[in-house]
């Protein structure tokens, strides 16, 4: 394990890149359509709003549905466990080393494409924000749609409350996402998210597995 | 429109009301005395003699009749041919076949204008409250009960037991040439206003009888308050006829709703009493066979009425739950050019010309007709028309300041009428309401409302002698009604359900007229609402949260910038 490759090999499915890019486009929608709902939007209408949110937020809710299978059914779940080990060394890039032009302390691998820190925003925003929004949402679906009964227990108030922290939450998230971004280079970022490929660095063994279990996923050695 | 005169000399006035020469005449008289103060809104404030602007009830409607599919024709009964020279005779004919209908009648409101509050025990009805506008009926019949559903009723000395008494022509006649005038003549400055009526043809009236249209109950109730939609705002002769703009059911070219298609009941009891509401519709939906006996959009809508079609569809039916139907399908009342009287000051009663009573017409109402905005006998008005709705958390029960009870003096406004309700209640909805604000007398000393006699051929009647202090003494004394002696001033207010003058649903308010930070629901706290409710902590919170990332993304970059520069230097 002394010598190690950088192949171009596929590390975002189809499926993923689905996921990423619709989920981009209805949070924006939710993003934009929930403040008028919050009355701080007069671009659009109550009406539209209200319909456009329900419609986009339901349609949401489903690609989770099928994100969270896909997450389990290929294991890609194990990106999102949280590490220490390296996490100073990030953190350390980004409030230090960053500005003496040192280079990213983290290397995508085949077995954790995200350094520690971005595995745990990402898993905070998976396991946290995003369900809190989501059964927030259901919540006042719910209680829009007429059954309110169910969940009466719980006023509105505090659901809309829910949903609105959670909301910030994410708009934060997206400024900081697009923000790192930049670092290295925004457009090498974006890349792999459109094309699905990117250079990884694998040991010879790695790329010998993968050569032999999934020989479609390599672009060029 | 009729006017009234003050004296015999110039009731040639009301002969020449329709003509050109008679504007002239009003006009150079406005010229002349110019006293148009009190008129707030653009008018043509010319001054015109007289005291009232009272229609008589009954008086040249333009009745609107549906085919009939009675088994019985009326006009052809032979106990219906006459000869009959008053309204009991004709009644005595009606109680010959209907011969129950008389015990049913004279246990019913329009008879009794009494109601008793099973909660508080409080009698209530006209017979016993005083209100807002001229105040009480009681003690006042010989004018008042120009609307009584009964022959007659001048003073305590009526009758209520004889059936021959009930006036059956008011609510059935179908002619539209009927009229009721008060039952006595109160004093000369007013009673002018009721001669020279053609008479009665009681036989044609008889043979006319049909279920109550909507002239038959228009005629008094479009009128409350003492002139056309004065009282309730979403009840005026625009109801007569209208189109489909004033009121979607009631469109004389659509549906044709009469008043009972919806304020439907059996034996003499109708639905729908402003003294007891049932805002929330707790009643079923009657299955084919069932009394239906509720005046509720419910009952024939269902509490989920809008197409499930849409989002849309599903938020509005939800919205049943929280908010009556009236509030978004009733964007605004006094709709159909005629306007209602928003306030009432009494305190300028009084004021005479040449030791006469006068009228000022300062307001002129969408349909072209002048309205009063100063009369001698009642003090100044103010008018609207098109109005936007008071939004209230209401249960249905309405409360009533009686004549017996005492208030606050300091608090004022003091409410005539009041209720309760609110977000948690199941009960409740959120309710339109028209509020009427008045300064009406009371007793300084007793702190309560006070009686006045306004009618009658006396030197006490306020209607003629312009004189508080007396009218004041004799109407609470008439009563046994404790009287300091001392009377002044107060602002009141009273509160008006709306129900009526729905309008088609493209015209129901659009979302934002409710969920916008200065939305009509804004006086409304303590509940969420999108886009109203201020969540001004949270947003300021939010805000500062995603300032302070922006920020602090910013100086990153910048450091980073910078750092870049000097590396290459």
């Amino acid at each position: 394990m002394n010598k190690t490759l950088t192949p171009t090999i596929q590390v975002f499915s189809v499926f993923e890149r689905i996921w990423h890019w619709s989920q981009v486009l209805s949070i924006f929608t939710l993003i934009f359509t929930g403040l008028a709902i919050h009355g701080m939007n007069d671009l659009i209408d109550f009406k539209t709003a209200v319909t456009v949110h329900t419609v986009v937020g339901i349609a949401l809710l489903i690609l989770w549905i099928f994100a969270f299978f896909w997450l389990f059914t290929t294991g890609q779940w194990r990106h999102y466990i949280p590490t220490t080990r390296n996490m100073l060394n990030v953190a350390r890039y980004y409030a230090y080393g960053v500005f003496k032009g040192e280079p990213h302390p983290y290397h995508k691998t085949y077995r954790k494409k995200h350094n520690p820190l971005q595995a745990l925003t990402y898993l905070l925003l998976k396991a946290v924000i995003f369900p809190t929004v989501g059964i927030s949402g259901i919540a006042y679906l719910l209680v829009s749609l007429g059954y309110g009964d169910l969940i009466s227990f719980i006023p509105v108030s505090i659901i809309a409350f829910i949903h609105t922290v959670a909301a910030i939450a994410i708009v934060i998230f997206i400024i900081l996402h697009l923000y790192i971004l930049t670092i290295g280079g925004f457009g090498h970022h974006v890349k792999p998210m459109i094309t699905g490929y990117d250079e990884v660095e694998l040991t010879p063994e790695e790329l010998a597995f993968i050569k032999a279990d999934e020989p479609e996923k390599i672009k060029n050695v | 429109m009729k006017k009234c005169d003050t004296t015999k000399g110039q009731k040639v006035y009301s002969k020449l009301a329709a003509s050109p020469l008679f504007l002239l005449m009003a006009m150079s008289l406005s010229i002349i005395s110019s006293t148009t103060s009190y008129a707030e809104h653009s008018g043509t404030n010319t001054i015109e003699p007289g005291i009232s602007e009272y229609k008589n009830i009954g008086e040249g409607r333009t009745v609107t009749k549906k085919q009939s599919r009675s088994t019985t024709d009326h006009s052809k009964l032979k106990e219906l041919q006459g000869p009959f020279n008053s309204g009991p005779e004709v009644t005595k004919a009606c109680l010959k076949c209907h011969n129950t209908a008389g015990h049913q009648f004279i246990k019913n409101k329009h008879w009794t204008w009494e109601y008793k509050d099973t909660e508080t025990g409080q009698m209530l009805g006209k017979k016993h409250l005083v209100n807002t506008f001229c105040t009480n009926a009681r003690g006042n019949e010989g004018m008042c009960a120009q609307c009584h559903a009964g022959y007659g009723w001048k003073d305590d000395s009526f009758d209520f037991s004889n059936e021959e008494n009930i006036d059956c022509l008011a609510c059935h006649e179908s002619t539209g040439k009927y009229y009721k005038l008060p039952p006595s003549k109160g004093n000369k400055a007013c009673s002018v206003m009721f001669e020279g009526k053609d008479p009665i043809n009681w036989v044609e009236s008889a043979k006319s009888v049909d279920m109550p249209g909507r002239a038959n109950c228009g005629n008094c109730h479009f009128y409350g308050g003492g002139g056309d939609n004065v009282k309730h705002g979403d009840l005026s002769s625009a109801l007569f006829n209208p189109d489909k703009k004033v009121d979607v059911h009631m469109d004389s070219k659509g549906e044709n709703f009469a008043c009972i298609t919806c304020h439907v009941g059996e034996g003499h009891k109708w639905s729908g009493s402003r003294y007891k509401m049932d805002v929330a519709g707790k009643h079923d939906i009657p299955k084919p066979g069932m009394k239906r006996e509720v005046t509720s959009c419910k009952s024939c809508h269902t509490d989920s009425p809008h197409p499930v079609n849409s989002v849309t569809g599903f938020n509005l039916n939800n919205h049943t739950r929280k908010v009556a139907c009236e509030t978004c399908h009733i964007p605004a009342y006094a709709r159909g050019g005629v306007a209602t009287k928003t306030d009432w000051d009494w305190r300028t009663m009084g004021r005479l010309k040449n030791g006469e009573g006068y009228n000022e017409e300062g307001y002129t109402q969408g349909n072209g007709e002048h309205r009063h905005t100063y009369k001698s006998i009642k003090g100044s008005f103010k008018y609207a028309e098109n109005v936007k709705p008071l939004y209230r958390w209401f249960n249905g029960k309405m409360n009533y300041l009686t004549i017996d009870q005492k208030f606050d003096p300091k608090k004022q406004p003091i409410e005539v009428n009041h209720f309760k309700g609110s977000y948690n209640d199941p009960d409740s909805r959120i309710y339109p309401f028209k509020q009427m604000r008045t300064i009406q007398p009371y007793d300084k000393g007793n702190n309560t409302l006070v009686y006045m006699e306004l009618w009658g051929d006396d030197d006490t009647a306020l209607w003629g002698n312009y004189d508080f202090g007396k009218a004041i003494k004799v109407g609470m004394q008439k009563y046994n009604i404790p009287y300091s002696g001392e009377y002044d001033f107060i602002k009141t207010v009273s509160y008006w359900p709306i129900n009526h003058m729905v309008a088609p649903k493209e015209d129901a308010l659009n979302c934002e007229e409710c969920h916008a930070k200065q939305g009509r629901l804004k006086d409304l706290h303590g509940f969420y609402m999108p886009a109203a409710t201020q969540t001004s902590k949270l947003n300021l919170i939010g805000l500062l949260a995603i300032i302070g990332t922006l920020g602090g993304v910013l100086l990153h970059a910048l450091l980073r910038l910078i750092a870049r520069k000097r590396r290459r230097t």
